[in-house]
């Protein structure tokens, strides 16, 4: 019984104290963050290539078959209701204030984060960060904050891109396919979507973004530096971040509406 | 060298493809409007109220979208709205003595302008005015009426 007391006290400890510390490492990755991105944009601009432009086919692709999708199930629900025109505010709506964000965020832990914590847990693993120590370089600055301001850059770009083709795969599928008015698509849609909705999705993209780099940075810099431990750190990343996304949307919706 | 150059060109478009896509949605202005016809003609409607009618809405006849919205503006002389839209000129035979109503499309849906051809000889041409014209319905005075009816009604027992 004493056991498993010490058990549960020694977890909870290590839980507060895992988040305490990855709370210090957030900060000092923000506070390391402005004079990276003055000084050393380079880096900046190589990892927004890393996570950005190489995401972008998957995010197309998937924006444009979540839209279809969309345009499929809208379809067959509003013509119960003689309301098909309304399917492309359905659409814009869904698009713009959940599932864009969503849904590129976890592609976005799928495909980028994997790739940052396998990458960071690797150099760690092969020593390569201990031999920037040596060197008198600090790895934080140099490794850690070009990747988590790439993404931090990335993710809202990524968002806009989805959001944008879905709507057209919502049209492809909604005008081309099941003969929804064009004018009556777009114009309920420019009637009914406004800024603040825009502004929904972009807010939580910014923090969907910061969000999901900086798990994946964190997992990779703390992974054990063997071959289990890397993958270990990538799956967790995945698991995190999607945990964290769906939480923080929960929070952001509740806040926004 | 190669390497950044090719990393720096791939970086400017994903970012140029981003902000591009912020753009569409933030302006959510796009070529919606492909109502296609090569040869189109202007017709002016004047409503005293058009209702939630916008620019781009689809002119019909009989059920058939023959046309689309072009401007709404407001003419302050004679306080009336003044509506523009064009028409497939393949479509060149509507009486000019037609009448334009704004409808709505299902019980929630978008509004329309919808044209019942009149009797006349002669036809809608460039530059005409449709003469005979039915506002929106709007719902809240549709209630206003029924509720004053039932209370009249209920004065007269």
């Amino acid at each position: 019984m004493t056991t498993l007391l010490r058990d549960v006290y020694n977890t909870s400890v290590e839980f507060v104290r895992t988040f305490g510390a990855f709370q210090l490492f957030s900060l000092r990755l923000i506070r390391y963050s402005p004079g990276i991105l003055l000084r050393r944009f380079d880096l900046v601009i190589k990892q927004i290539f890393n996570t950005g432009a190489l995401s972008l086919v998957i995010i197309m692709v998937c924006g444009l078959f979540v839209g279809g999708v969309l345009g499929l199930q809208g379809y067959s629900n509003l013509a119960r209701f003689n309301a098909e025109d309304s399917i492309g505010v359905f659409a814009a709506f869904g698009l713009i204030k959940e599932l864009g964000p969503v849904i590129t965020a976890l592609l976005f832990a799928g495909r980028a984060g994997t790739a940052l914590a396998s990458e960071i847990g690797l150099m760690k693993a092969t020593d390569q960060l201990s031999a920037m120590e040596m060197m008198a370089v600090n790895p934080v600055p140099r490794v850690l904050v070009p990747r988590f301001l790439g993404g931090v850059i990335a993710m809202p770009l990524l968002v806009a891109v989805f959001s944008t083709i879905g709507l057209f795969g919502t049209h492809l599928v909604a005008v081309e396919l099941l003969s929804v008015d064009v004018g009556a698509f777009w114009q309920q849609i420019q009637i009914t979507v406004d800024m603040d909705d825009i502004n929904e999705g972009i807010i939580k993209s910014l923090v969907f973004g910061v969000a999901a780099s900086m798990i994946a940075v964190w997992e990779g810099y703390n992974a054990v530096p063997t071959a289990e431990g890397v993958g270990r750190a990538t799956t967790r990343t995945v698991v995190i971040t999607a945990i964290a996304v769906l939480v923080f949307d929960f929070m952001i919706t509740a806040v926004m509406l | 060298m190669q390497q950044t150059r090719s990393v720096e060109i791939g970086t400017g478009l994903f970012v140029l493809l981003g902000m591009g896509a912020l753009f569409f949605l933030t302006t959510q202005t796009t070529g919606g409007d492909d109502f296609s016809a090569d040869e189109i003609y202007t017709v002016e409607a004047r409503f005293e109220n058009i209702g939630s009618l916008r620019t781009r809405a689809p002119v019909a006849m009989s059920g058939v979208t023959i046309g689309r919205v072009t401007s709404i503006r407001f003419d302050a002389v004679t306080l009336e709205a003044v509506v523009q839209f064009v028409i497939d000129s393949q479509y060149d035979q509507i009486p000019d003595d037609s009448d334009a109503s704004i409808l709505t499309s299902g019980i929630l849906g978008s509004q329309y302008i919808g044209l019942r051809a009149g009797g006349s000889d002669t036809y809608l041409a460039d530059g005409s005015e449709v003469l005979f014209t039915q506002s929106a319905i709007l719902l809240e005075n549709l209630i206003g009426k029924f509720l004053v009816n039932a209370g009249s009604k209920d004065e007269d027992e």
